[in-house]
């Protein structure tokens, strides 16, 4: 390798009785390639030697720290040094042992450390959370009293982003859901003789349930996690900083047309999924039990009460703002690393998905009087 | 010194669109050089520096490393060569999820040669070369003001004790002490390990104080590649500006004074 390097001379080491005689090149690139060899024979030099450095060609800080720990940290006798050698030596001798490591060994103690920061992380998410919550209202009661400075170029070009943007994933998705859930009660309705009910199942499961919790689920990995990357690279760049000396204030430049676009798309967007869903369930539907498109459109109203609708749709728009809301936070708390930018993208999508089916659950148990057929 | 050249670029012609950047310009930098590389605020001096790296490839025209073609060889060649320069960013470019030492470290923990208490010393060492305590090893980058990125970025880039150190601006954000000390890092790693350097610089001083030669990017290419005192007799509009305006001409009569 060394012809590839012109003028790189091998470093090597000759011990002859009580002196060690260096020669060549002692710089990183020389030395990589002859490395064992040369700690080898470093360890193996006389602790007593003298060291003649008359034949060094170069020598770089790398060259002399290997030197500075062979020699245990303590000049040996040496002669034949040129000064500017020396000096390098020098150096590495001057800050040798100076950076302490801090060492870090995992006790009980520090797992009971780490558990309550963990609580008491969430105890910060959920003041932070709220605060930023309080923080958009009053952003909306200033923009009430001061209707001129709505952002509505950002709250619609967000709601072209969240929404328009993605009508297709959501149909496809619902579509092939529909088709499932329908292909699967159909087998199952089919042994009863119990056919009809198909409309049942799929209005009240669809429209009520599957619709809203599969949009957020999609919107959460999709634009959730797109708000959070945007804010975070926007703190990592101090772009809101810069808003923020513009007197322009952050949640209602960035955050609001957010919260607002989702809250408002959302509906629309579970109401476009439940439809190409319900469209998958017929296709299902008509393919194993023959049942027609007229049927299933006169029946729907008759069987699902028009209240499950209303309930879809307002837990699209619980659920958009939730999303959005979280996304933000996240997206804000990023500090101005790559890493910190994935964790709290991460937990971003994370908590938007577990905190939109726990509100699933209280919406539930909370309207479970309302538009049931009994 | 011999006159080896170690960056050798020929004819390199660079467009953005319909912005022509650099058009057919030569440059020769050969062993032991301090080579300033000026020129206006967006006259591509950056491009060029990532046209020698490798990062970028010019529309047209040939960049030559070490006297080899940045592609030429196998994948462990380039890698190789790769390793026989540093480089310092414009905008430092730490990796953001590492300390401090961390990114000092990483090249050579990369190249596995050295124990993990060598690997200490010459973080502190390095950290030392550019003026920093050892306890700024632990700080994260976002932890550090604008000087001390650009300090940690240089302590980083001279972690493979490279042969070429290419760096962008290096001077700016520093006080004039800092400047100052840099420049004698500069000389003193060029004069014990025969170091190969390109600087852009804006800065007149740290110009004047460490070039050997100066190359003046102007009308998109290199219109001169000489010495300080030959760089202020050629007749180009840019190059009058730069030395001879007010500024320019107070730096210059600085360092007269001081040799
Ligand atoms: N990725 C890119 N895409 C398009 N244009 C670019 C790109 N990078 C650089 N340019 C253009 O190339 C020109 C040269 O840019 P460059 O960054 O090399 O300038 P510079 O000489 O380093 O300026 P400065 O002194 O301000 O750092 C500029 O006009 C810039 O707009
Ligand atoms: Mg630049």
């Amino acid at each position: 390798m060394g012809d590839r390097r012109p003028g790189a001379l091998p470093a090597v080491l000759v011990v002859s009785g009580g002196e060690v005689r260096l020669t060549g090149d002692w710089t990183l690139g020389a030395l990589s390639e002859v490395l064992t060899r040369v700690r080898l024979a470093l360890a193996a030099a006389p602790a007593a030697a003298r060291w003649d450095f008359g034949a060094v060609e170069r020598l770089d800080s790398f060259g002399a720290t290997l030197l500075w720990h062979a020699w245990g940290a303590r000049w040996p006798d040496v002669i034949g040094i040129a000064e500017h050698q020396q000096r390098v030596i020098q150096r590495v001798e001057a800050s040798a042992g100076r950076l302490v490591p801090r060492t870090s060994r995992f006790g009980a103690i520090d797992a009971v450390v780490l558990l309550g920061g963990a609580l008491l992380q969430f105890r910060t998410h959920a003041v932070a959370f709220v605060a930023l919550f309080g923080q958009i209202l009053l952003d909306v009661v200033h923009l009430l009293r001061h209707p001129r400075e709505w952002p509505l170029l950002e709250i619609s070009a967000n709601v072209h982003k969240v929404g328009v943007k993605a009508m297709p994933v959501t149909a496809l998705v619902g579509f092939l859901i529909g088709v499932v859930l329908s292909y699967l009660s159909a087998l199952q309705l089919k042994i009863f003789g119990a056919d009809i009910f198909i409309v049942n199942i799929l209005g009240l499961g669809i429209i009520r349930e599957l619709g809203p919790v599969l949009v957020s689920v999609l919107v959460a990995g999709r634009s959730g996690s797109a708000m959070t990357a945007q804010l975070g690279v926007m703190r990592v760049t101090e772009e809101i900083d810069a808003l923020a000396a513009m007197g322009i204030s952050r949640t209602l430049r960035l955050v609001l047309p957010k919260v607002l676009a989702l809250t408002l798309a959302m509906p629309l967007l579970v109401l476009w999924t439940s439809s190409v869903a319900l469209l998958g369930g017929w296709v299902s539907a008509w393919v194993e039990l023959d049942l027609s498109l007229g049927f299933f459109i006169e029946t729907l109203p008759t069987v699902v009460p028009i209240a499950n609708l209303y309930i879809g749709l307002s837990k699209g728009a619980v659920f958009g703002f939730l999303i959005a809301l979280i996304a933000c936070h996240f997206g804000l708390r990023v500090r101005p690393n790559t890493e910190s930018l994935s964790v709290n993208t991460t937990a971003s999508v994370v908590s938007a998905i577990t905190m939109v089916i726990l509100v699933d659950a209280v919406f539930a148990i909370a309207t479970r009087s309302i538009g049931v057929p009994t | 010194m011999n006159g080896l050249p170690v960056v050798s670029l020929r004819g390199i012609v660079t467009r953005f669109g319909s912005n022509l950047v650099h058009d057919g310009l030569d440059l020769d930098i050969v062993v032991g050089d301090i080579v300033a590389l000026v020129g206006g605020s967006g006259s591509g001096k950056t491009t060029l520096l990532r046209h020698i790296i490798g990062l970028t490839r010019p529309a047209g025209g040939e960049v030559r490393l070490f006297g080899e073609g940045l592609r030429d060889g196998s994948i462990h060649d380039r890698i190789a060569r790769q390793r026989r320069f540093g480089v310092l960013f414009q905008q430092g470019a730490l990796f953001s999820a590492l300390s401090v030492g961390e990114n000092i470290a990483f090249p050579l923990k990369e190249l596995g040669v050295a124990t993990g208490a060598e690997l200490r010393d010459l973080v502190a060492l390095k950290l030392a070369m550019v003026e920093m305590e050892p306890k700024h090893a632990f700080l994260m980058p976002a932890e550090l003001s604008g000087g001390m990125i650009k300090r940690a970025a240089l302590a980083r880039a001279l972690a493979l004790e490279p042969e070429l150190l290419l760096l962008d601006e290096p001077t700016a954000g520093l006080d004039p002490d800092r400047s100052a000390a840099f420049v004698r890092l500069i000389r003193s790693l060029h004069r014990e390990l025969g170091l190969t350097v390109v600087l852009v610089t804006h800065d007149v001083d740290t110009l004047a104080a460490l070039a050997t030669k100066i190359a003046v990017l102007a009308d998109r290419r290199i219109v001169s590649l000489a010495p300080l005192e030959e760089t202020l007799q050629v007749d180009h509009p840019f190059i009058q500006r730069f030395f001879l305006g007010e500024h320019g001409r107070n730096a210059l009569s600085r360092r007269n004074r001081n040799h």
